[in-house]
């Protein structure tokens, strides 16, 4: 199988959408070679900005692209765009409801061997909080190129989070990708594996091997992450009774926050949570640091046994 | 469609202009109860000179996508602003009154989303720099031909994101973008020289890669002198560093330090007017 980062297929889409629409201006600071925006630049030097290690100053100036009518993809790593530049996110983008579209390679903790500094495990429950912010983290490099085309006809501030590492197609050539719709990927009845980016591949294989041992789990994909599908939530929680959030983040204000927040509010049911603990990683290979910190499907799995477990303990 | 509506005033007029714009400020903030009369006093012949006659734009069509574009950087001069946009007809003088109120167009610092001719939301200081040089960047990409001016505080210039826009609209030859800093030397906790030395100033722009022009600020010659001056200049940008008074045209009001973000209690603000008649 052909392995795609999805900031590669970023990178690719990006120079189709430049073909299509001259309004579409990207910038980048300093990391052009790492977020793909350099297939961008070979073929439209007119309209691609370097800005250089600052990345503050390319919020701003993408904030002000967009005030005179411009398509502004505004590309750096995930742990830049979202932590050190929360002021402009907010302030400059967000207030105005600016059409800026912040496509933040290197989320997660896949990141690697570059350690705590650049491992973005904060970045989505920070601009999950500025309001008309959409958030999309593809699980894919197919559904990033039509996350990334949506995000360029559709009007408004946009954060989409790809990965570092090649990953494994989820989807087939049919797939259409729909903002703010969640994907069944597996049926299921008995829990729902809620996943989003990376953690996708592993919920699925999670959800393989319970079958086997005759746990029957839906998998859904949560590629928007905001506005969320809370229709999608609501009935696996009736239809399943248990959920497990599977999550490369903090497990404070990400994805499962979110989820927990629909379920708390219409249908309360165990829930478990796959994701990063309070502490940071430190430097590892990315499958080293997935096995460490607890995101791997083995442990999806062990939550989801938990959380079959847990259905009886409340009784209304 | 949309005309150039450069107004020509001469000198005298816009003196006239700025009282008034000063009478409207001290009112506006005494009946808001709160706001920031220094700052919003020392620019007012800065924006005055703008809008009277450099300013290409149409009050009746904001949007025109020609305008030249006047953003406020230092947002705590809202004031300053609204009252200009009501004399240049945006919108009717009257409603200055509702300053800060909940409903209000006009919030405390400014909204670009609520009011027409307003460029750009600011109020956290060091971040509209960035923003005209990204208007200048589209403008000349569309071929547009206008002009982006950036109105800064001296104080504002300690925000390191100032900087960093200063150094990429020079690297990016923005020869459309001026810089206008309001130089009244203060700032909210004191002088500039004591909270974080600025100076040499002039030579920090120049460093940058821009071309700086110094002037009186509250001198119309002088500002129309250097105004005209930035429209020739090629292949950098421009900053007019303004030698301003905090508080200017209030007696009790300038160079106190009271008064950057204070409003006049209703005694100040007869006296203040008197002075302004």
């Amino acid at each position: 199988m052909t392995m795609i980062s999805t900031r590669e297929s970023y990178g690719r889409t990006l120079v189709e959408l430049g073909r299509e629409n001259k309004d579409i201006v990207v910038l980048d600071a300093d990391l052009a070679k790492s977020t793909m925006t350099r297939y961008f630049a070979q073929e439209f030097p007119e309209r691609f900005f370097d800005c250089g290690i600052a990345e503050q100053n390319m919020m701003g100036i993408a904030a002000g692209l967009a005030a005179s009518g411009k398509t502004v993809f505004a590309s750096t790593f995930s742990v830049f765009a979202s932590c050190r530049c929360f002021d402009q996110l907010r302030v400059s983008i967000a207030q105005p409801h600016l059409n800026v579209k912040i496509v933040a390679t290197h989320g997660g903790i896949t990141v690697g061997e570059d350690g705590a500094s650049h491992h973005a495990v904060e970045d989505l429950a920070l601009v999950a909080s500025l309001p008309g912010f959409t958030i999309i983290v593809p699980a894919d490099a197919q559904e990033a190129a039509q996350a990334v085309r949506v995000a360029a006809n559709t009007y408004g501030p946009f954060y989409i989070r790809c990965s570092r590492p090649a990953s494994p197609a989820i989807y087939g050539s049919d797939y259409r990708f729909t903002l703010g719709k969640a994907v069944t990927l597996r049926s299921g009845h008995e829990a729902t594996i809620v996943a989003l980016g990376l953690m996708v591949a592993p919920a699925l294989e999670a959800a393989k091997g319970l079958a086997e041992v005759g746990i029957d789990c839906r998998v859904l994909s949560m590629p928007t992450l905001k506005p969320l599908d809370e229709g999608a939530i609501g009935a696996a929680a009736t239809e399943t009774g248990a959920i497990v959030v599977a999550e490369e983040h903090f497990e404070h204000g990400g994805l499962g926050s979110a989820v927990a927040r629909v379920v708390g509010q219409t249908h309360p049911v165990p829930l478990a949570f796959v994701a990063i603990k309070d502490t940071y990683a430190k430097s590892g290979k990315p499958d080293e640091l997935l096995k460490k910190h607890g995101l791997t499907a083995g442990d999806i799995a062990q939550q989801v046994r938990q959380v079959v477990g847990r259905k009886n303990w409340v009784q209304y | 469609m949309s005309r150039d509506k450069i107004l020509n005033f001469s000198v005298d007029e816009m003196e006239l202009v700025a009282k008034t714009l000063r009478r409207h400020i001290v009112k506006m903030i005494a009946n808001a109860g709160s706001g920031h009369p220094g700052g919003s006093l020392s620019a007012v012949e800065l924006v005055t000179a703008l809008y009277f006659r450099f300013l290409r734009h149409d009050p009746a069509n904001p949007h025109w996508s020609d305008r030249d574009r006047f953003v406020l950087s230092k947002g705590h001069a809202a004031p300053l602003l609204y009252a200009i946009l009501a004399e240049r007809g945006y919108f009717p003088v009257s409603e200055l009154s509702t300053l800060r109120r909940l409903a209000s167009r006009l919030q405390g610092h400014t909204d670009m989303t609520m009011i027409p001719g307003v460029e750009m939301s600011a109020g956290s200081l060091g971040q509209g720099l960035s923003f005209g040089l990204g208007m200048a960047l589209a403008g000349r990409l569309d071929d547009r031909g206008y002009r982006v001016y950036v109105l800064l505080g001296d104080g504002e210039c300690d925000e390191g994101q100032v900087w960093e826009a200063a150094m990429a609209a020079a690297h990016f030859k923005a020869n459309n973008l001026t810089a206008i800093v309001d130089h009244n030397e203060q700032q909210l906790d004191g002088w500039n020289r004591d909270i974080m030395n600025l100076e040499p100033l002039p030579d920090k722009w120049r460093a940058f890669g821009w071309q700086v022009t110094e002037v009186d600020g509250h001198d119309l010659a002088q500002i129309m002198g250097a105004l005209e001056a930035v429209q020739g200049i090629i292949g950098q940008p421009t900053v007019i560093i303004a030698h301003t008074v905090k508080g200017k045209g209030v007696s009790f009001m300038e160079n106190n330090l009271e008064f950057h973000g204070r409003a006049p209690n209703s005694g100040e603000l007869a006296k203040a007017l008197a002075e302004l008649a």
